[in-house]
């Protein structure tokens, strides 16, 4: 895909002529603190990152998607500098990231159990970056009160850190990264271990930081719904690859195939055949859709729960039997089994389990997708794989 | 309850063996027989541990050649302080030797390279017989002993190895290395990967990386490190016995020889009671500076 765009000094002297930065093509034309570029990385037979390329855009708040053994932790420590690829490129505002040891890098880290110094208290864990760069004592005092303030901290200057509460420890390791002033900030799903509500506050806490600070965040966790919640570019991974790339709204009106669908909120995906343009066949039926027809007639098909409209069943072509509701606070969820497939059905008016009802849905609700290895049809194959995966990510860890 | 019941075999073993023993070994301190055979009170045991002079050069750390007086010094505290000299170096070549292969071997074992084998080759030695391993090195520094014969070939030598400092330093060292790496190595191995990670990420380079976050974590293995050659290096009366050749005197075989030779009981306890208050205080000072250093009490 980037064969054509082969590192050279005169490529780069050229974009750096016409301004735009870096060696992949966007159609923002908005400049790429970090590229990577073909990444690879195995251990031992197995393959935890296969040919990732992705760019981030300076000051956007990245998220790198996917449940555990997708390889986004992989990739926040070749970022990080605590893993070399095996094959493949990094740069950093278009210089060879790769070369660079991880204690020159202009990132800083907040991992995943927050890793602060048990041997220092809150004020010197949070001055241990300042205090290597040798700044003065005036200025390491009012950066670090600064940073407190920022995570609404102040007070616990010297506090030691087994006295301070999860989200407490988690806010001092997100001070100590950003008092450093670092271009780009990697957070290792930082609130995994927090609880429900302490998590929401943080999410939107952290995006106001990203907004105010002006810095790029690079974040990774395995949460579909914090990851639409906070992020500019969402990169969903599974096994080692890139499944897709966009923005929230992209990948959940326009997910590319069955993994991301499921991955992210909730789906209805059934197989499908499309012999020509817009309409598409499922369930025994004929449907009006948006999408041309793709190369292969087999595909599949996408509607979310919310997007189904329960009808009464005279005249409609799709009907089936309410088999189980469950009140959910917002919402009713229920399913309605059809003959071919049982259908998710999310709607605010309850129906009594055992009627028989009819379903609607617009042609612009029906998303189509090419087949792939994700299909609900093929998915046996992947899960085989999927426990490899799971045990190396422990192993390794 | 009935956990503690499970404590009742210990707590019957440290009675009758422990603390029982020592109960008599104060009461001895503290005692003597008169002529007509029956004990009496007394503190000359303690009185003529102070009181038996001689003359000694004062050889601190074998500093005699730059630094050199004769002194009258009761006999024990010259040898309490010869005992305490050979210990607080033998300590400190075990921490200066023994830190670098604790860190190698953790290194290894993190990395998962094979380090079990390292580890066992440390800990191999331990499983014999000390007084058999002791009696190994008789035989290789001997006069006419193995090296000695070696570097005879040279022209070289014989050198005097055995019965002196040197000779029962050396048996110390290659007794309790193990005792200093062990602790160490078992600090280091729980020193989260993350948090050196962490120093890294904040611009902190190998060395340090090191200084400021690996060793100040290692303190407390180095801590029960000293403790744990300090302690029998003080007290240890078969190594100076054996490489001392029966001519060299610490304070543990000054015990055993008021014990076994002139079968004195209330010196010889009088000597352990102070041998072990001594022990004691150090311990104590020790861990007081361990306290101090752990600072919130997260390690460990």
């Amino acid at each position: 895909m980037f064969n054509s765009l082969k590192k050279s000094p005169s490529i780069k002297s050229q974009d750096a002529a016409n301004g735009k930065k870096g060696q992949l093509a966007d159609s923002t034309g908005s400049s790429h603190i970090i590229e990577l570029i073909d990444i690879c990385k195995s251990y031992g037979d197995t393959k935890v990152l296969d040919d990732i390329t992705f760019y981030i855009r300076n000051n956007e708040f990245i998220t790198l998607l996917g449940p555990s053994g997708c390889g986004k932790t992989t990739t926040l420590r070749i970022l990080a500098g605590f893993e070399q690829p095996d094959s493949g490129s990094v740069t950093f505002e278009d210089n060879d990231l790769l070369v660079v040891p991880p204690y020159l890098r202009k990132v800083n880290t907040v991992f995943q159990r927050y890793a602060l110094f048990p041997h220092l208290d809150v004020k010197d864990n949070i001055a241990f970056g300042l205090k290597l760069q040798k700044l003065p004592a005036s200025e390491i005092a009012s950066r670090v009160d600064q940073a407190l303030k920022m995570v609404d901290l102040k007070g616990y200057e010297n506090r030691w850190v087994d006295q301070l509460s999860g989200g407490q420890m988690q806010r001092i390791a997100i001070a100590r990264a950003i008092v450093n002033k670092p271009q780009v900030l990697l957070l290792d799903e930082p609130l995994g271990a927090l609880d429900l509500k302490m998590r929401k506050e943080m999410q939107i806490e952290l995006k106001q930081m990203q907004q105010s600070l002006g810095i790029t965040f690079v974040y990774v966790t395995h949460d579909q719904e914090e990851a639409l919640t906070m992020s500019d570019t969402i990169i969903v991974m599974k096994q080692g690859r890139i499944q897709q790339i966009g923005t929230p709204t992209d990948i959940y009106n326009e997910p590319r195939n069955a993994f991301v669908a499921d991955f992210i909120g909730e789906s209805n995906i059934l197989p499908g055949r499309m012999t020509q343009d817009f309409e598409v066949d499922f369930c025994g039926h004929s449907f009006v859709c948006v999408d041309p027809r793709f190369e292969q007639e087999e595909v599949d098909v996408v509607i979310r729960p919310e997007d189904i409209q329960i009808v009464s069943s005279e005249g409609k072509a799709l009907r089936g039997v309410v088999s189980s509701i469950v009140f959910k606070g917002v919402h009713y969820e229920m399913n309605v089994d059809t003959d071919n497939f049982s259908f998710m059905v999310h709607s605010t008016d309850p129906v009594d389990p055992g009627t028989t009802v009819g379903l609607h849905f617009d042609p612009d609700e029906i998303h189509v997708m090419a087949k792939s290895d994700f299909s609900p049809d093929r998915i046996l194959t992947i899960s085989d794989h999927e426990n490899d995966e799971i045990s190396h990510e422990e192993v390794t860890w | 309850m009935r956990m503690q019941k499970l404590a009742a075999p210990y707590i019957i073993w440290m009675a009758v063996f422990t603390i029982a023993p020592l109960l008599l070994v104060a009461f001895y301190a503290f005692s003597a027989y008169d002529a007509a055979g029956n004990l009496y009170f007394t503190l000359q045991g303690f009185r003529s541990i102070f009181s038996t002079e001689s003359t000694v050069a004062l050889d601190f750390l074998g500093l005699s050649s730059i630094w050199h007086v004769d002194l009258q010094v009761p006999i024990y505290i010259n040898v309490f302080a010869k005992s305490l000299s050979l210990a607080l170096v033998s300590t400190l070549i075990c921490l200066v030797a023994g830190y670098p292969a604790a860190y190698i071997l953790a290194q290894r074992s993190k990395a998962k390279k094979g380090s079990s084998f390292l580890l066992f080759l440390f800990v191999l030695p331990m499983w014999m017989n000390a007084l058999l391993r002791t009696y190994a090195w008789l035989a290789l520094l001997e006069p006419n002993g193995i090296i000695n014969s070696f570097i005879g070939i040279f022209g070289l030598g014989p050198v005097q190895f055995l019965y002196n400092d040197f000779g029962i330093g050396l048996g110390m060292v290659y007794n309790y290395l193990p005792f200093m790496v062990l602790p160490i190595h078992s600090v280091l191995l729980k020193i989260d990967r993350s948090v050196v990670e962490a120093a890294e990420d904040l611009g902190a380079n190998k060395k340090q990386t090191f200084l400021k976050v690996i060793f100040p974590l290692s303190l407390p293995g180095i801590f029960s490190g000293i403790n744990m050659v300090f302690m029998p290096a003080m007290t240890t009366f078969l190594i100076p016995d054996l490489l001392g050749g029966g001519r060299y005197l610490l304070i543990g075989n000054a015990i055993e020889r008021q014990f076994m030779v002139s079968r004195d009981y209330t010196v010889g306890s009088a000597l352990s009671i102070l041998l072990l208050v001594f022990v004691l205080a150090s311990m104590r000072v020790l861990t007081k500076y361990e306290e101090d250093n752990a600072g919130g009490g997260v390690l460990g």
